[in-house]
């Protein structure tokens, strides 16, 4: 007969293999026509009771809506833009909780929906619960607070960098040659003893033999912490004088640096309804320079101005032409190349050491390219090839 | 880093730990929400506030005492709270005879008020009240919103998106799909705003996706609008902007179709045709019919040349 019928079967499975098992009917030939076209009809049936049971199955599940629902999975949320039903839900309470109610049922029921139709997995192991992977959050929502703006770098940092100095990482423990072992770097029971049980201190060689070097010690540690307090504090207020000066007020209480109280003036002389332009000057005041974005890029001075001035800039260029000095100032432009070289240097130093790795560090600290002695011969040989240079043009 | 940066720096690493978790980050920690009562707040507003703290556990802190201020008037006592406690979400409720039963909710950015929306509760019904199983503490809850005024009105737009940001609770990769228990479910209908909470049981259906059931629990409110405070356009859109570090580098030479394949593009050189191994490749050799062909083509014209 017809194969037993598994609850949940795929519509198509069975089909199919009821299919096969009549054509096998059909094919083995023992039966006349009229038993092939009951067993036929009887096929006909029971897949229509199938697909009955399927279609019962999807109805449970199914919600009609006339608009799509929006969803953002990430959130959990579902926003549905049907208008609802204002007339049953103007109504008494019951029937108001229950139109509710069913609205809701039927929301919950495609959010899950959609919710089950994500990529899932069993968590730790196969026994452990089914749990789907969310997207990230669609719905855009405000910040509690600004994105952080990273800081401009210190001096050293700027410094750093343009020698192509990186930081190397030290070990926390470094071994003591007296003790014999790993000692850490500082703290409790650190390398090199405890500095306060140093009974000894040596009167070096061209020091003053009256003086103290214990409190010589205690007073230069003293000085070091306060110029490195010092530097720190340099390097905040420039960070934040960068950073948040133009948004910032004036400060209250007498601190304010020249350059601040210009600007607050120069913001004030702006601010009247014609933009400044007829505010009257303090005697001492100097001129504003014409060229703060006046609209125009370049600004020629007018033909038949300041007689006195165009005599004294002529003689000037004249006096320029005719003295022997060069009018490159060879010091500043000998000082602004290697900079621009050392950085150069820098840059290609880093790509390369992060292609090499361990072996362009140990390569680095090879002697003889350290700054200080190289680019000061270098900075004596130049001036005299560039004088030279010079002097054979004007010949 | 911030912590750090400061003239002061902190001491201790208790401290530093304090002051990292406060301070402004790429991806943010989870909001916090600071439930407060105003100077005459009646029973009704007190249960609401309860209710809700119980609902946001243990992103919330709920303030016992009452408060004597007016955040519509002066936003400096809520703004100095929100520095102290580190919470950028609030409710306020109050109550007086021009004003029954109000609740303000709002958010800030930068501790300054952003967003603050004044609603009316005509009708409340507690977690103690309604009979039912409750969900755990601290579940994600599933939120839905119906009604079409939410998008089409510029005051209900914001006041979704407050909501959500108020009830979304933690943002998480992955979630387990049989723990889906709670759902705040928002109707705005006739100038109200009803919001019912049901306990979610997932029911046996013929296929993988499971039937919903809903079952009453929780906190059910009837809210009207009264006054907004909505932060400027500018302002707005100043507390949406992500930092460009958060957006998903795309990935060179990959490309997706709509069905879902992937495509990758791989760029070689020019290959040198002429320099192309011919004699090891089979299957450019001559078969044997193809040479015999040749061969009599070949050697016919020889043929009838001697005939």
């Amino acid at each position: 007969m017809l194969p037993a019928r598994r609850p949940g079967t795929e519509r198509g499975r069975f089909r199919s293999r009821a299919a096969g098992a009549a054509r096998t009917w059909r094919r083995s030939g023992a039966a006349g026509p009229r038993v092939a076209a009951m067993a036929a009809v009887r096929v006909e049936e029971l897949l229509a009771a199938a697909e009955e049971q399927e279609a019962e199955k999807q109805r449970s599940i199914a919600v009609h809506k006339e608009l799509e629902l929006e969803f953002d999975l990430g959130n959990l949320l579902a926003l549905d833009r049907n208008p609802p039903a204002a007339a049953g839900l103007r109504g008494a309470g019951q029937r108001r909780e229950a139109l509710l109610r069913a609205l809701a049922r039927d929301n919950t029921q495609l959010l899950v929906a959609q919710l089950w139709a994500l990529p899932a997995e069993r968590a730790g192991g196969a026994a452990g619960p089914l749990v789907a992977q969310l997207p990230e959050p669609a719905f855009r929502l405000p910040r509690e607070k600004p994105p952080p703006r990273p800081r401009p770098p210190t001096r050293w940092e700027q410094f750093a960098r343009l020698k192509g100095i990186r930081r190397r990482k030290r070990g926390s423990l470094v071994w003591d040659e007296q003790a014999k072992e790993w000692r850490r770097r500082w703290g409790y029971r650190r390398a090199g003893g405890d500095p306060a049980r140093a009974w000894v201190a040596e009167v070096p060689a061209g020091a003053d033999p009256d003086e103290d070097q214990f409190a010589k010690r205690r007073r230069e540690k003293r000085e070091r912490v306060a110029r490195n307090e010092l530097n720190r504090l340099r390097n905040l207020a420039r960070a934040h004088r960068a950073a948040g000066a133009p948004a910032a007020p004036l400060h209250p209480t007498g601190h304010q640096s020249r350059a601040e109280l210009g600007r607050a003036a120069r913001v004030a002389r702006l601010s009247t309804a014609s933009l400044g332009r007829f505010q009257p000057r303090l005697p001492k005041e100097p001129a504003e320079p014409p060229s703060r974005g006046g609209g125009k890029k370049r600004r020629f001075a007018p033909l038949l101005g300041d007689l006195a001035a165009e005599r004294s800039r002529q003689l000037e260029l004249l006096r320029g032409m005719s003295s022997k000095k060069p009018p490159l100032d060879i010091t500043r432009a000998v000082n602004k190349q290697l900079r621009e070289e050392d950085a150069e240097a820098a840059a290609t130093k880093g790509k390369k050491r992060a292609q090499r790795g361990k072996r362009g560090r140990r390569q680095q600290q090879r002697p003889g390219h350290s700054g200080k002695k190289s680019g000061s011969k270098r900075q004596q040989r130049r001036p005299a090839s560039g004088g030279g240079g010079s002097r054979r043009k004007k010949a | 880093m911030e912590a750090l940066d400061r003239v002061l720096k902190p001491k201790t690493k208790r401290a530093k730990r304090f002051l990292e978790k406060r301070e402004p980050k790429l991806t943010e920690n989870t909001k916090n929400a600071m439930l407060i009562k105003g100077g005459n707040a009646n029973l009704t507003v007190t249960e609401v506030l309860k209710d809700i703290y119980a609902v946001k556990k243990p992103f919330a802190v709920l303030y016992k005492k009452k408060n004597i201020t007016r955040p519509f008037e002066d936003q400096t006592s809520l703004e100095f709270f929100s520095k102290k406690s580190d919470c950028s979400l609030f409710l306020f409720g109050s109550h007086n005879k021009k004003r029954p039963n109000n609740l303000i909710i709002g958010r800030m950015f930068d501790y300054h008020v952003l967003d603050m929306i004044e609603l009316g509760i005509e009708k409340f019904v507690s977690l103690k009240d309604v009979k039912n199983s409750k969900c755990p503490e601290g579940t994600k809850p599933m939120l839905i919103f119906a009604g079409d005024i939410f998008d089409l009105n510029e005051e209900y737009r914001r006041l979704k998106s407050l909501l959500i940001d108020f009830f979304r609770g933690p943002n998480v990769p992955s979630i387990r799909l049989a723990g889906l228990e709670y759902v705040l479910h928002f109707t705005a209908v006739d100038g109200k705003i009803y919001m019912r909470s049901y306990k979610v049981l997932l029911k046996k259906s013929g296929c993988k996706i499971p039937r919903i059931e809903l079952e009453e629990m929780g906190p059910s409110l009837d809210l009207v609008m009264r006054r907004t405070h909505l932060a400027s356009d500018d302002l707005y859109k100043l507390s949406l902007k992500q930092p460009k570090a958060l957006k998903a580098k795309k990935k060179k030479n990959i490309s997706h179709d709509v069905f879902g394949t992937t495509y990758g593009r791989i760029h070689m050189q020019k290959q040198d045709l002429g320099k192309l191994q011919t004699r090891k490749m089979k299957a450019l050799k001559k078969r044997p019919a193809e040479k015999s062909v040749e061969e009599d083509g070949g050697s016919s014209p020889k043929k009838t040349k001697s005939a």
